[in-house]
C-alpha cells in the first residue's frame, strides 16, 4: 500500500471546478430550500472565475448539479446566444464536459438569468434563475436582522403596503420585474428580476426551480408542484404585460413575451423574448421540422 | 388621614385592563416598581409625573413593547387570556395589531413618514390580513374622517402635515380597527395650544361615540383633566396616589400630588 | 319618607403638606335627606357649604364619618365607595350643579345638553331633541342651539350648564350656587324645573347666596356654622 494506491493522481482541478466541500454544501443547502419552499438559505458562495452579480450564484448551483450526462442549456435575457450566456455554456461545459443544448426541450438544467422558457418544462428538468437580489422585503426594510424576523413572523404587512402605496400613487401596481410572490402559502420570496409574464409559470410547475444569489450568498428554492402566488389585492387582479397581441417581426410567432426595439422613425418592432423558440418557429415556418413543444400561454393567454 | 376605600360594589365588570405588581429595572435604575393598574371597560385612565417617572415605560409595557422583569397584564377579552408578558412575539404582534391602538407623542415612531396618510392606517389592517384594497380604501378613509383628519389629504405624507394633522394620522391608524384599548403616550405635548385643544376635542369625540377604554400618559395636567375619568400620579417609578380626576385635582392627598397641582394652578 | 342619604358624623379637613399645616372645613355632621325633599345648607362664609357638597359628591374625600346613599343598587357609603362606584353614580344618580360650565371648543350647545343622555345611554336623535326642549326651557335661542357655547357670555353659558346639569333626573342632586349669574327669566325656568324635579323625587342639598329664589322649595335648613350644626325646622314652609 503506497500514496499512490490511496489518492487520485493529481488533476489541474476538481470535476465541475468546485471543490468536493463545496458541492457537498450547496447539495445541503438545496435540499434545505427545497424542504423550505421560498425560504432564503445562506451558503459560503465560493469564488469562480466571473465576477459576483454575472451569475455566480447560479453558476455554482449548474456545477453543482451537473454530472457528464447532463445536457446544459444557459439564456440570457432569454437569448442563448449572448456574450454572458455562450460564456457560462461554455464553462460548465469545459469543466464539467457536459454536453450542451438551445432547445429548451433537450435540457437537463436550464440556468437562466431574467426568463423562464416559454416552453413547459417538465419533472426531470431543473431551473436554475440568477438572482441578484434574494431580499423580497430589502426595500421596506433595509435591517436584514429584523427582515429576517418578518420573515419568520410571515409579518409581510409592510410588503402589502408597498403594492397599495403603488396603487394610491400611480393608479396601478409599478412593480415590474422581481414580482414579490407568496410560495406554499408561507414564505415571499423575489422570484429574480423576471417579468411579471412568468411568475404565473412558477405557480405548481412540474419542474424544480433553484434560484441562488451568489454576490448575496442566498439560496432559495420552488420544488415541483407548489403554490407560487404573486401578491395581490383581492380586488385588483395580477397584470401580466401586454404582450399577448404582438407579433415577433423575425419570426412571426405572436402571443410570448417579447423584446421591444426602437426604430428610427420612433416607433418600435418587436422580437421574441425566447430566442429559440423563435429559432424553432422559422424552421417550422420553413417546413424544416416541428420541434416547438407545447408553452404556458396559449394565444397569449395563460390557461388557468 | 382619609377613609380606605372599599372594592367596588356597584360596577360588578371586571377590569378590562388588568396590570398587577409590575416592576423594571435598567441596570440599576428602577424606572418602574411594584406598580399596578387597572381599567374598567369604557374608563379613560390619566397617568401623570414628571419625565422619569416610568409612566411612559408603564404606558410601552401595556402596548407590550416592554417586557418588565415581573409581574403579570391581563385584557379581558375574547380570544385573549393569561399573562400578556408571556407572549411569544408572534402572538405579541397579532394581540398589538388588532386589539391595542397607540398613539405616539412623536409621530415619527408610529408613521412612515414617507408613505401616505391612508397608507399608514390601512397598514394595520394590511397585518390583520384585509386583501381587498377597495376595504382598506374605505376603512383608512373611515378611521380618518373619524379622528377629523382633512379627506382631500388622504394621500399626502405625514412629512408634509402639520404636527397637529400627524396626530390625527397616528390616531386613525390606532382607531382603525376599532381596538378595545387606546394607549396614549403625550399625545398633544409639542402642539400648539389651540392645536391642541382641538386634538383633545377629538379624542373626547372618540371616547364618547364609541366608549374605548384609555390610558393616557402626560405630564400636562390640563389633558389629564379634560379627558380622564381616573388618575393615577406616578413619582420615581412609584404610584404615590390614585383617585376620581376631580379628587385628585381639587383634593390632592399625597405632598407630591399637591406640589404638582399647585405648581399648575 | 323614603330616605336618600344619610350622613353620620362627617368631618372634612385639609392637610397642607408644603406649609405643614391642617386646616379643618367642618366637624361631625350628621343629616338625612329623604327623597323629593330640599334641604339648603346655611352658614356663615368659610363654614364649608360647598366643601360639604364637594364632600357628598366625593371631589373631597372625607376624613371620617359615613355618608350612606340608598342607590337603587342598594345602600352604599359614599365616604368609601371605590372610585369606579362614584364614577357610575355620577352617571346615573347623583347630580351636580354648579355655576360654571366646563364648554369645550368645537361643541355645539345642544350636543353638551345631550351628553349626560348618551352617556346614560340614551340615542343620538332623542337626546338631542330633549336637549333642544331644556335648552328653549332655560332661554337659550334656538340659533344659538347649534353654536359653540366657548364663545358665550356668562348668563347664556349658565343656561347650557343648567339645562345639562338638570337634564337627567337623578335621585340626589347637589346645588352648588346654581342662580348666581341669571336673569329673571332664567331664574324662574330653573326654580320650575326644580320643583319638577323635586316633585318626582329627587332629593336635593343646595347653597345659594340669595335663598329667596328657592324659598318656596326649601324643607329643611341646615346650619353648617359652628356650635350650630342642629337642624332647623321650617314651619313657614308646607310640605
Amino acid at each position: 500500500m503506497s500514496l499512490s494506491t490511496l489518492t487520485k493522481p493529481w488533476e489541474a482541478m476538481s470535476y465541475g471546478f468546485l471543490d468536493g466541500s463545496a458541492k457537498r454544501e450547496l447539495r445541503r443547502k438545496i435540499l434545505k430550500s427545497v424542504a423550505v419552499p421560498g425560504c432564503q438559505m445562506p451558503y459560503a458562495s465560493r469564488e469562480v472565475p466571473m465576477a459576483r452579480g454575472w451569475g455566480t450564484g447560479g453558476l455554482q448551483v449548474s456545477l453543482t448539479l451537473v454530472n457528464p450526462q447532463t445536457r446544459v442549456k444557459v439564456i440570457d435575457q432569454g437569448a442563448d446566444d449572448s456574450v454572458n450566456a455562450a460564456s457560462i455554456r461554455r464553462f460548465i461545459a469545459r469543466v464539467a464536459g457536459t454536453p450542451t443544448t438551445m432547445d429548451t426541450l433537450e435540457a437537463d438544467l436550464i440556468q437562466s438569468r431574467h426568463r423562464i422558457p416559454e416552453e413547459i418544462l417538465r419533472e426531470d428538468q431543473v431551473l436554475v434563475l440568477q438572482v441578484p437580489n434574494p431580499e423580497p422585503l430589502r426595500s421596506v426594510q433595509p435591517n436584514m436582522s429584523i427582515a429576517r424576523q418578518m420573515h419568520a413572523d410571515a409579518d409581510y404587512g409592510r410588503m402589502w403596503l408597498q403594492l397599495y402605496e403603488q396603487i394610491v400613487r400611480s393608479g396601478r401596481v409599478m412593480q415590474g420585474a422581481s414580482y414579490p410572490s407568496l410560495v406554499h402559502g408561507r414564505h415571499v420570496m423575489t422570484p429574480s428580476p423576471i417579468p411579471r409574464w412568468d411568475v404565473p409559470k412558477l405557480h405548481m410547475a412540474k419542474h424544480l426551480t433553484i434560484l441562488s444569489a451568489g454576490r448575496e450568498k442566498r439560496i432559495f428554492a420552488v420544488p415541483p408542484y407548489t403554490r407560487v402566488e404573486p401578491l395581490v389585492f383581492s380586488d385588483v387582479p395580477y397584470k401580466i404585460e401586454e404582450h399577448g397581441a404582438l407579433t415577433c417581426t423575425r419570426s412571426g410567432t405572436k402571443g410570448f413575451f417579447m423584446n421591444e426595439i426602437p426604430q428610427d422613425d420612433g416607433s418600435s418592432a418587436f422580437e421574441v423574448s425566447d430566442s429559440e423558440w423563435g429559432v424553432k418557429t422559422i424552421r417550422a415556418n420553413d417546413r424544416e421540422a416541428e420541434t416547438r413543444g407545447e408553452t404556458w400561454y396559449k394565444d397569449g393567454e395563460m390557461p388557468q | 388621614m382619609t377613609l380606605m376605600l372599599e372594592a367596588p360594589r356597584i360596577v360588578e365588570t371586571r377590569p378590562l385592563l388588568d396590570v398587577k405588581g409590575v416592576s423594571k429595572s435598567y441596570g440599576h435604575v428602577q424606572a418602574v416598581r411594584n406598580v399596578s393598574a387597572h381599567a374598567h371597560p369604557g374608563e379613560v385612565i390619566g397617568i401623570v409625573g414628571e419625565s422619569g417617572s416610568g409612566k411612559s415605560t408603564l404606558l410601552r409595557m401595556m402596548n407590550l413593547e416592554e417586557i418588565p422583569d415581573e409581574g403579570s397584564y391581563t385584557l379581558d377579552l375574547p380570544d385573549v387570556s393569561g399573562n400578556l408578558f408571556k407572549l411569544d412575539r408572534f402572538a405579541r404582534r397579532m394581540l398589538c395589531a388588532t386589539k391595542i391602538g397607540i398613539v405616539y407623542q412623536n409621530p415619527h415612531l408610529g408613521l412612515l413618514m414617507k408613505h401616505s396618510s391612508s397608507g399608514n392606517v390601512a397598514e394595520r389592517l394590511l397585518v390583520a390580513g384585509e386583501r381587498s384594497f377597495a376595504t382598506l380604501r374605505q376603512a383608512a378613509t373611515d378611521a380618518l374622517n373619524a379622528s377629523e383628519f382633512p379627506l382631500d389629504r388622504l394621500d399626502a405624507p405625514p412629512i408634509e402635515l402639520s404636527g397637529g394633522m400627524q396626530q390625527r394620522v397616528q390616531l386613525a391608524k390606532a382607531i382603525a380597527l376599532e381596538p378595545a384599548l387606546l394607549l396614549l403616550d403625550e399625545p398633544t405635548t409639542g402642539l400648539d395650544v389651540s392645536v391642541q385643544a382641538l386634538v383633545l376635542d377629538t379624542l373626547k369625540r372618540l371616547q364618547q361615540d364609541r366608549q374605548i377604554t384609555m390610558v393616557i400618559v402626560s405630564h400636562d395636567l390640563g389633558v389629564i383633566r379634560t379627558l380622564a375619568d381616573r388618575v393615577m400620579v406616578m413619582r420615581r417609578g412609584e404610584v404615590v396616589e390614585t383617585g376620581l380626576a376631580d379628587q385628585i385635582f381639587q383634593d390632592p392627598q399625597h405632598p407630591y400630588t399637591q406640589q404638582l397641582v399647585h405648581a399648575k394652578l | 319618607m323614603t330616605q336618600v342619604l344619610e350622613i353620620q358624623g362627617l368631618t372634612k379637613g385639609f392637610s397642607l403638606h408644603h406649609l405643614g399645616t391642617e386646616i379643618g372645613a367642618f366637624e361631625d355632621i350628621s343629616f338625612n335627606v329623604a327623597a323629593g325633599e330640599f334641604v339648603l345648607l346655611k352658614g356663615a362664609n368659610g363654614a364649608g357649604k360647598s366643601t360639604l357638597l364637594r364632600t357628598l359628591y366625593r371631589s373631597y374625600l372625607p376624613l371620617s364619618g359615613e355618608i350612606r346613599f340608598h342607590s337603587s343598587h342598594g345602600l352604599i357609603d359614599l365616604a368609601c365607595a371605590a372610585d369606579v362606584d362614584i364614577a357610575h353614580l355620577r352617571r346615573t344618580e347623583i347630580g351636580f350643579v354648579t355655576q360654571f360650565l366646563t364648554a369645550r371648543p368645537r361643541v355645539s350647545a345642544e350636543a353638551i345638553v345631550a351628553e349626560p343622555l348618551r352617556l346614560a345611554g340614551w340615542d343620538s336623535d332623542a337626546a338631542l331633541n330633549k336637549a333642544r326642549r331644556a335648552l328653549e326651557t332655560f332661554g337659550v335661542k334656538p340659533d344659538l342651539w347649534a353654536a359653540y357655547p366657548t364663545t358665550f357670555s356668562g348668563g347664556e353659558q349658565q343656561k347650557v350648564n343648567l339645562a345639562r346639569a338638570l337634564i337627567l333626573p337623578q335621585k340626589l342632586l347637589m346645588l352648588d350656587e346654581p342662580t348666581a349669574s341669571l336673569d329673571v327669566n332664567a331664574r324662574g325656568a330653573l326654580v320650575a324645573r326644580l320643583q319638577e324635579l323635586k316633585d318626582q323625587g329627587t332629593a336635593m342639598i343646595g347653597v345659594f347666596h340669595h335663598p329667596d329664589d328657592v324659598m318656596h322649595l326649601i324643607d329643611r335648613v341646615v346650619d353648617l356654622t359652628p356650635e350650630h350644626t342642629e337642624i332647623e325646622e321650617r314651619e313657614d314652609v308646607a310640605l
